[in-house]
C-alpha cells in the first residue's frame, strides 16, 4: 500500500475517533472503549476495502457491514456521518430523546446501518444469513461483521461460526475485537474464550491476525479474505480506548463518563464543532 | 368431505412451500435437525438452494432467517414450538422482531400435542410470548383446509409471523368452501343462548360439547379463531352480545393467552356477560398421549360442558 494512501487512511481514522469522542461527550457517556479500538478496521472497510455507495445506501449488490458488537455504534454512526450517509450535526443528537442515533445501531433509524445490533451474539448470525442470500442469489457482494471478544462468550457466535464454516461461506469476514477487556475486567479473568485462532480454524475458517491499530495490515488482510476459499476470521489485537486519553488501556473504558475536564483534555479540536 | 383431510399439517405446510416456492423464488425453508419430522425434506429435493438445515441451533437459526429477510427473502423458520420460541426469545425480539423482518416462525407439536416428548418438549406459553413481541402476527390453523387457504395469504402478509402448527392430522372442521381470512375468525356453528370461542385442537372439541349442549337445550354458537393477533375482536363481540354469555377454549396456558386476551377486550368495550375459561392451570406437560393429557389439563368435552353449562346458567 502506497505510504501517502496509509498516511490518509490514518488521518480519516484519527478524525473518525474524533468525532466519536465529541458524539460521546456531548451526550455525557458512552462506550468510548470498544468504539475506539475498532475505528481502524471501521475506516479500512468504509474507506477503502468494502464496496459502498453512500449514495445507495440500500444498493441491493452493496457490501453488508454488520457491527454485531452493537454498542460500538457511534463509531460507526461516526464513520458513516464522515462517509455522507448523513450530515455530522446528527452525531450531536445520540441518545437525546427522540433520536434517531440509539446507543446500540439501528438499521431502522440510521441510514447506512445493515443490521440492528445490541443484544450480544445475533448480529454474527444474521450477517451468516446475508452470506448465504448472496450465495443463493449468485452475487458479488461480500458480507463483513465485527463481533467483540467478550461478545464471543456467548454460545450463540459459535453457533454462527460453525455454521459459516460447514457451509465454507467465502464471501463472509469475521473481525473479532480482541481487545481483551469487557465490563468486569479482563476476559480472561472473567471466562476465557482467547485463544480465537484455533477456534476459527477448527471451524474451517481462514484466519489472519494483525495489529488491529495498522490500517496497512487490515487493508491487506481484507483483501487476502475477498480470495479464500473458506470464511475468514480476521482476529484484531486492539487496545480497549485506544486514542482516549483518559481511559485507553483500561477495562473502565466500556462506558466513559466525560466531564468537561476530561473532555477538554482530550483535545479532539471541535470536529463537530462543540 | 375434502381430500385435504386426510393429509398431514407438515404436509400441507411442505406441499405450499414447494408450490408457492416454484413461482416465488424468495421462498427460503430453515430446519433446526427437524427436516424429517416436519417433511421439509421434499423443499430440499426440489430447491436444494434455498434450504437450509442450520444443525440444532435455534438461536442462530433464527438470526440467519432475520439476514436472509433483511436480503428479501421470505425464510420460514421451524422448529418444535417450545424450541422455536421460549428457546431463542430474545433473537426473536430483536433481530425479528425489532428489526420488522419478514420471518415466519413455525413453531410444530404446540400445547399437549408434545405428547409422549413430555414437559420439555410441551409449549404451553408460546402464544403469550410472540403475542407480546410488537408488530409480531400470530397464527395458528386450525385444520388442513384452512391452513391450505391461509398460507397464500401467510406469503402475501410481509409482518414477522409465528405459525403454530399442528403436526400430523387434524379434526376436520372446514370444507373446500369455506372462506377464510387471515385475519378473521369464523362462526363455526350457529347458536343464541352461549358463545365458545376456541382455537387449537379445542375447536373440534367444542364443535363436538355444542351438539351435546343442544340435547339439553342449550343453543351454543361455536368461533373458530386461527389468529391471536391481531384478534378479531368484531366476529367475537357480535356474537357475545347476540348471545349474552362466553366462554374460550385453548390449548395452551390461561396465563397469557387467547382466553384472557378475549376477556381484557370485552372489559374494556364495556360488554359485561358471564365469563369462562378453558385452557391450561399455572403448570408444566409431562408425557402421556393427547387423550391422557386432556384429563389431565382439563381440556376435555365434558370440561367444555360443564364450563358452559356453569356459565350459561349465571345469564
Amino acid at each position: 500500500m502506497e505510504i501517502n494512501r496509509i498516511k490518509q487512511l490514518n488521518e480519516q481514522a484519527d478524525l473518525i475517533r474524533k468525532m466519536s469522542i465529541e458524539c460521546i461527550a456531548n451526550f455525557g457517556s458512552g462506550h468510548i472503549g470498544g468504539t475506539s479500538s475498532i475505528i481502524e478496521t471501521l475506516t479500512c472497510l468504509y474507506y477503502e476495502c468494502a464496496n459502498i455507495d453512500p449514495t445507495q445506501p440500500n444498493w441491493a449488490d452493496r457490501d453488508r457491514i454488520v457491527l454485531s458488537k452493537g454498542h460500538a455504534a457511534v463509531g460507526l454512526y461516526s464513520t458513516l456521518a464522515a462517509k455522507g450517509y448523513f450530515h455530522k450535526s446528527e452525531l450531536l443528537t445520540l441518545n437525546q430523546n427522540g433520536t434517531n442515533l440509539p446507543s446500540h445501531c439501528d438499521m431502522l433509524k440510521v441510514t447506512g446501518v445493515d443490521f440492528t445490533a445490541g443484544s450480544l451474539g445475533q448480529g454474527i448470525s444474521a450477517a451468516v444469513g446475508m452470506a448465504i442470500a448472496a450465495k443463493m442469489d449468485r452475487k458479488k457482494y461480500r458480507v463483513y461483521t465485527i463481533v467483540g471478544d467478550g461478545e464471543s462468550q456467548e454460545g450463540q457466535v459459535w453457533e454462527a461460526v460453525m455454521l459459516a464454516g460447514s457451509r465454507k461461506l467465502n464471501n463472509l469476514t469475521v473481525f473479532v475485537d480482541n481487545n481483551g477487556m469487557q465490563i468486569d475486567g479482563m476476559c480472561d479473568d472473567i471466562c476465557k474464550v482467547a485463544p480465537f485462532e484455533p477456534k476459527y480454524k477448527a471451524f474451517g475458517f481462514k484466519v489472519i491476525t494483525v495489529d488491529g491499530h495498522d490500517v496497512e495490515a487490515i487493508c491487506n488482510a481484507i483483501e487476502e479474505s475477498k480470495k479464500s476459499k473458506k470464511p475468514t476470521a480476521i482476529i484484531l489485537n486492539t487496545i480497549k480506548g485506544k486514542g482516549v486519553k483518559c481511559c485507553e488501556g483500561t477495562p473502565a473504558s466500556h462506558s466513559v463518563a466525560f466531564t468537561e475536564e476530561l473532555f477538554k483534555a482530550e483535545n479532539t479540536g471541535g470536529v463537530l464543532n462543540i | 368431505m375434502s381430500e385435504l383431510h386426510k393429509k398431514e399439517m407438515r404436509a400441507v405446510y411442505t406441499d405450499n412451500l414447494i408450490k408457492y416456492g416454484k413461482k416465488n423464488k424468495n421462498i427460503v425453508v430453515l430446519e433446526a435437525d427437524l427436516m424429517n419430522c416436519h417433511g421439509t425434506k421434499k423443499f430440499r429435493d426440489a430447491y436444494p438452494t434455498r434450504f437450509i438445515n442450520c444443525g440444532i441451533a435455534e438461536a442462530n437459526m433464527i438470526g440467519v432467517a432475520a439476514g436472509l429477510a433483511s436480503c428479501g427473502k421470505i425464510p420460514f423458520a421451524a422448529s418444535f414450538s417450545p424450541f422455536a420460541t421460549r428457546r431463542c426469545y430474545d433473537q426473536i425480539a430483536v433481530s425479528v422482531g425489532y428489526t420488522k423482518m419478514n420471518v415466519k416462525i413455525v413453531g410444530t407439536d404446540p400445547g399437549i400435542l408434545a405428547q409422549n416428548n413430555g414437559g420439555t418438549h410441551m409449549s404451553l406459553e408460546d402464544v403469550a410470548l410472540m403475542c407480546q413481541v410488537p408488530e409480531m402476527v400470530v397464527v395458528e390453523p386450525v385444520d388442513t383446509v384452512s391452513f391450505d387457504k391461509l398460507f397464500p395469504q401467510i406469503l402475501a402478509c410481509d409482518k414477522p409471523m409465528y405459525i403454530r402448527l399442528q403436526r400430523k392430522t387434524t379434526a376436520p372442521i372446514f370444507e373446500d368452501d369455506a372462506k377464510i381470512d387471515l385475519f378473521k375468525a369464523n362462526v363455526v356453528r350457529k347458536g343464541t343462548d352461549i358463545t365458545i370461542v376456541a382455537s387449537s385442537i379445542m375447536v373440534h372439541r367444542a364443535l363436538t360439547t355444542a351438539r351435546s349442549l343442544a340435547e339439553f337445550g342449550i343453543d351454543a354458537e361455536v368461533i373458530s379463531v386461527h389468529t391471536y393477533k391481531p384478534l378479531d375482536t368484531d366476529t367475537i363481540f357480535r356474537s357475545v352480545k347476540k348471545t349474552g354469555a362466553v366462554i374460550s377454549c385453548e390449548n395452551h396456558h390461561l396465563i397469557g393467552g387467547m382466553g384472557q386476551m378475549i376477556a381484557t377486550a370485552l372489559m374494556e368495550n364495556d360488554i359485561r356477560v358471564p365469563f369462562g375459561m378453558i385452557g391450561i392451570s399455572d403448570r408444566y406437560g409431562e408425557v402421556g398421549n393427547e387423550k391422557y393429557l386432556a384429563d389431565i389439563m382439563g381440556l376435555t368435552e365434558q370440561d367444555i360442558y360443564d364450563k358452559a353449562e356453569e356459565i350459561y346458567k349465571k345469564k
